[in-house]
Order: C-alpha cells, then sequence, then structure tokens
C-alpha cells in the first residue's frame, strides 16, 4: 500500500469507485481508495439498481438525466456490461391527491427536457398486462427510466481507475484521520498510514462515523431496507413499477428474478441488516393488491441495507466547513446509485479544477443550519 | 470443462480465472460471477467452489470466510407469506 497520495478516498461503493474513476480520467491518478470489506459490500452489492429520472425537484431530474446519459454510453466507455435495461419506470397513483401532484412533476420533468407522461389506468395496464387498474387511479411512466447491475457499475470503475494508476485497497479500514490546524494530515488504517491531504468521505451509510473522526458533526442517520428475489420466470415485466404511496417498488432484471422492496415507516434508525418475516408480509400483500397474478412467484432470497438519510433526502456534497479538504459525497436517502455517473464527476471537477459544471453549493453540509426543500420522491 | 454451478452454468476454469483477477472470496466470486444464486441457492455448488478457493489460496476451508446464508432457505411461495384469505 501506498504511503503518501494526494487523495484518499474511503468507500469502495458506486460512489468511491465512481470518484476514483473521474478523478483518473481527469489526469489525477496519485489516488489512493480504500474500503474495509470487498467492492460493493455496501448500500451499492445491496441496492435494486434502478435508475429512474422522475423526480419533482430541478437539480435532481438534471443529475438523474445527465447520469441516464453516461449510463447508456457506460458498456462501451468500460467496456464491461453492465446489463442495462431502459424498460421505463411506471409510478402509480392510488390516491386522488397525488394525480395532482404527478401531473405538476410531470409538466416541470418534460420542461427540463424528460421523456415522461402522465397516463390513464388502461394504458398503464397496456404497458403491464398483469396490472390490476382498478386500484389506481393513474401513472406516470417514463420509458428512458431503467436498471443496471450495480456490480458490474463498480467493477467497471474500480478496474479502469486501476488501469490508469489508481491504487484501491480491499479489506483495508480507516481508522482515524489525522489533522493540524484545521488541515487533513493522514489517514489511519489498519494496514498503515497513507499522508494526505485531501480525503473523499463516500462511507455510505458510515459517513457519519468518518466526520467524527475529525470532529465534524454530520446529520445523517443509517435506516435499514430490505429486499428481495423470486425465482427466475419467463420475461413477464417491463418496466419498474413503484408506489411512492405504498412504499414499493420492483422490476424483473435481466436474469428473470423480480427484485423488490419495501419501506417500512416504523423502523428505527440502526444498523442492523438482519432480514425480516414482517417484511416479506408486507412486500407480498402490496405486491398482490398491485400485481394479483404475482403472489404465486417463489421467493429465493431475501436481504438489506441501509439508506443513508438526510433530513432533508438530498445529498451532502462538496467541502466541508472547518475541515476543507475533507470532500463530502453521502447522504443519498435511498436514491444514490441512479446519480453517481454525474455526482462522481462533479466530485471530480470540484477536487481538479476547484469548480463544477453543475452548481452543487446547495448541497454543502453547511445548510442544515438553516431550512431546506427536500425531495419529495424517495424509493427504489 | 468441468461445471460447477449448474443454476448458473459456470465452469471450473472460470471460477479459478476470477481468483486470478482478484476475487478471492466467496462473497465476490458470488457477485462477480453469481454462482450461488441460482434456484438451488447454492446448495449444489458453494462446496465445491470452497474447495477450489481454498486449494488456490492454499488455506484450510473453515479460514475462508463464508457468506451469508440468505433466508429463506428453500424457495417459498409468496402467498405464503401474505396476507391471503385463500388456500
Ligand atoms: C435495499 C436497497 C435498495 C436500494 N435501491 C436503490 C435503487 O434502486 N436505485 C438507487 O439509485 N439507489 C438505491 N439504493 C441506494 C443506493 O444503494 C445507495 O445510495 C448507493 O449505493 C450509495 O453508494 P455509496 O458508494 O455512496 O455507498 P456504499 O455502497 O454504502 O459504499 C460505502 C462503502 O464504504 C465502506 N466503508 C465504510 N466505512 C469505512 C471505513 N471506515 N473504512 C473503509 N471503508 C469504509 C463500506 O464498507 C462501503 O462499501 C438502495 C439501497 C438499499 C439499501
Ligand atoms: S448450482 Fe450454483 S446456484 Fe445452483
Amino acid at each position: 500500500m501506498k504511503s503518501k497520495a494526494e487523495v484518499v478516498i474511503i468507500g469502495g461503493g458506486i460512489t468511491g469507485c465512481g470518484v476514483a474513476y473521474n478523478l483518473a480520467k481527469k489526469g489525477l491518478t496519485d489516488v489512493v481508495l480504500v474500503e474495509k470489506n470487498y467492492l460493493a459490500s455496501g448500500a451499492t452489492g445491496r441496492c435494486g439498481g434502478g435508475i429512474r429520472q422522475q423526480f419533482t425537484t430541478e437539480w435532481n431530474i438534471k443529475l438523474a438525466m445527465e447520469s441516464v446519459k453516461k449510463f447508456e454510453k457506460m458498456n462501451e466507455e468500460l467496456g464491461i456490461d453492465i446489463e442495462y435495461e431502459q424498460g421505463g419506470y411506471l409510478i402509480i397513483a392510488v390516491e386522488e391527491n397525488e394525480v395532482k401532484e404527478f401531473k405538476k412533476n410531470v409538466k416541470l420533468q418534460n420542461k427540463l427536457g424528460l421523456d415522461s407522461k402522465f397516463i390513464s389506468p388502461s394504458e398503464a395496464k397496456e404497458i403491464v398486462p398483469y396490472l390490476n387498474e382498478e386500484d389506481i387511479l393513474g401513472a406516470t411512466f417514463c420509458q428512458s427510466d431503467g436498471h443496471a447491475y450495480p456490480f458490474r457499475v463498480v467493477e467497471g470503475y474500480a478496474k479502469r481507475a486501476e488501469e490508469m494508476g489508481v491504487e484501491i485497497n480491499r479489506f483495508t479500514e480507516v481508522k482515524s484521520i489525522k489533522k493540524e490546524n484545521g488541515e487533513i494530515k493522514s489517514v489511519m488504517t489498519n494496514r498503515g498510514e497513507i499522508k494526505t491531504n485531501i480525503v473523499v468521505n463516500a462511507a455510505g451509510g458510515y459517513s457519519r462515523e468518518i466526520g467524527k473522526m475529525v470532529g465534524v458533526k454530520m446529520p445523517n442517520k443509517p435506516f435499514r431496507h430490505e429486499i428481495l428475489a423470486t425465482e427466475r420466470y419467463k420475461h413477464i415485466l417491463d418496466p419498474m413499477i413503484i408506489s411512492f404511496k405504498y412504499g414499493i417498488y420492483f422490476s424483473q432484471q435481466r436474469h428473470g428474478e423480480i427484485v423488490g422492496g419495501i419501506g417500512d415507516p416504523d423502523e428505527p434508525s440502526s444498523y442492523n441488516t438482519k432480514s425480516s418475516l414482517k417484511f416479506v408480509e408486507r412486500f407480498t400483500s402490496v405486491l398482490g393488491k398491485i400485481l394479483p397474478a404475482f403472489k404465486n412467484l417463489n421467493i429465493v432470497r431475501q436481504w438489506a441495507g441501509f439508506y443513508d438519510v438526510t433530513p432533508d433526502a438530498q445529498p451532502i456534497l462538496g467541502y466541508t466547513e472547518g475541515v476543507d479538504t475533507l470532500i463530502q459525497a453521502n447522504g443519498y436517502s435511498g436514491h444514490g446509485f441512479m446519480v453517481a455517473p454525474k455526482v462522481t464527476e462533479l466530485i471530480a471537477e470540484l477536487i481538479v479544477d476547484g469548480k463544477t459544471s453543475l452548481p452543487i453549493d446547495e448541497l454543502n453540509l453547511k445548510r442544515f443550519e438553516g431550512e431546506t426543500v427536500g425531495e419529495a420522491y424517495v424509493v427504489g | 470443462m468441468k461445471i460447477v454451478c449448474r443454476c448458473e452454468d459456470v465452469t471450473e476454469e472460470e471460477i479459478i480465472e476470477a481468483i486470478d483477477q482478484g476475487y478471492t472470496t466467496l462473497e465476490e466470486l458470488k457477485r462477480h460471477l453469481r454462482v450461488g444464486t441460482g434456484p438451488c441457492q447454492g446448495r449444489t455448488c458453494m462446496k465445491i467452489i470452497e474447495k477450489i478457493l481454498a486449494k488456490k489460496l492454499g488455506k484450510n476451508i473453515d479460514e475462508l470466510k463464508k457468506t451469508t446464508v440468505r433466508p429463506p432457505l428453500k424457495p417459498v411461495p409468496l402467498y405464503i407469506y401474505g396476507d391471503e384469505d385463500e388456500e
């Protein structure tokens, strides 16, 4: 392991590996990435892989659209098959107030150039023949939304970054960070010390622990989210289906499994990743309402990971006041995979050029001292 | 050519190649090659893969970090869990 580097990245999920790749692409290759477990062992390797652009704030819509442009070219750029499918996202409205909200959101999305539209229950049934259209009041659909296999994306970023000269260390845990007069001096790991001035905090659900190491308080909280996979079936479902009201999302992967999850409003903040029976019961009863034919599917696996949640459900990006060279890239609140291609490019721009091609000032950690407007669409 | 994981159609050569590429834990092999994630959930193949990995790394099988066993252990129809009033 190198004992000195210009930048040390903490975390080997899509954020850390994406930042490593984008730094190297911009010519900064004196970079060391440390991951306490294996790559994608955190939320990234546990996530649904859903890629959606239908958001409610201008910034999130733009960010997601820019990221989709990158996902579309990723096989070529990274030389790896990320198993990307653009089967669309179907967001169902089950309550009257949702219909009004959804129409308003589609307007904003269309203004920014997104191909989303509001459709009737029968139009939704044309897209998903198994849909119980009687229980829905309408839906929004965006064909260019989709999903990819997160492990492959991480693999692609990591391999290309290493080829360009970045050092990636698995099973290497950051234990403390040394600073003097507000300046970072080095990072201590279980495998030795790395001298550096710039640290990227891409530790996902553990980011607040990294903050503590330099005396910075962060508002992020980890929340368990469970997810399951069924046996493989012939292709029956093109889009990812989600409902904000029920907190459910599910899609069919390229290999035929249905993968999905449902949020639990009663879940307390914790680092628990155990699987529960309650989750499966809630998931199946809601799934049965939306797609009655699906209640006979066989589950083969269930698992869990953390959402790294901030008070306004928006990420924390950029410099840290007081410890300027600690660069934050965390707090994705459950949708960090889909925006990572653009976010990690912005972080690399910030480090190399000192400015970014999309403004990120509003996402600085210091916003939590004042009032904020949050993202309303939070699920897969 | 010896097929080790029948569900995912993965050969011994592919496993050895992946270990050479640096996927040196069961968890990484599982994610990289999808071994052990098929309908049998690894009951047929994981023991053999453990042996291949242990031999390549010159370790004992008990020294390998075991992959997490994900419930359910047998495929379970979704409706068994749901609160449906039929069946
Ligand atoms: C069940 C579930 C479903 C999801 N579905 C979706 C979805 O469909 N679409 C979507 O966009 N997002 C989804 N998400 C959210 C998404 O997974 C995350 O936002 C994203 O993966 C975050 O990536 P990351 O690299 O920032 O964090 P992580 O992937 O969590 O990576 C952080 C890494 O840091 C490492 N680390 C922590 N502390 C240290 C330390 N001290 N030293 C060294 N390494 C350390 C961890 O081991 C970990 O590997 C889902 C999340 C969950 C849990
Ligand atoms: S033989 Fe490998 S998962 Fe079934």
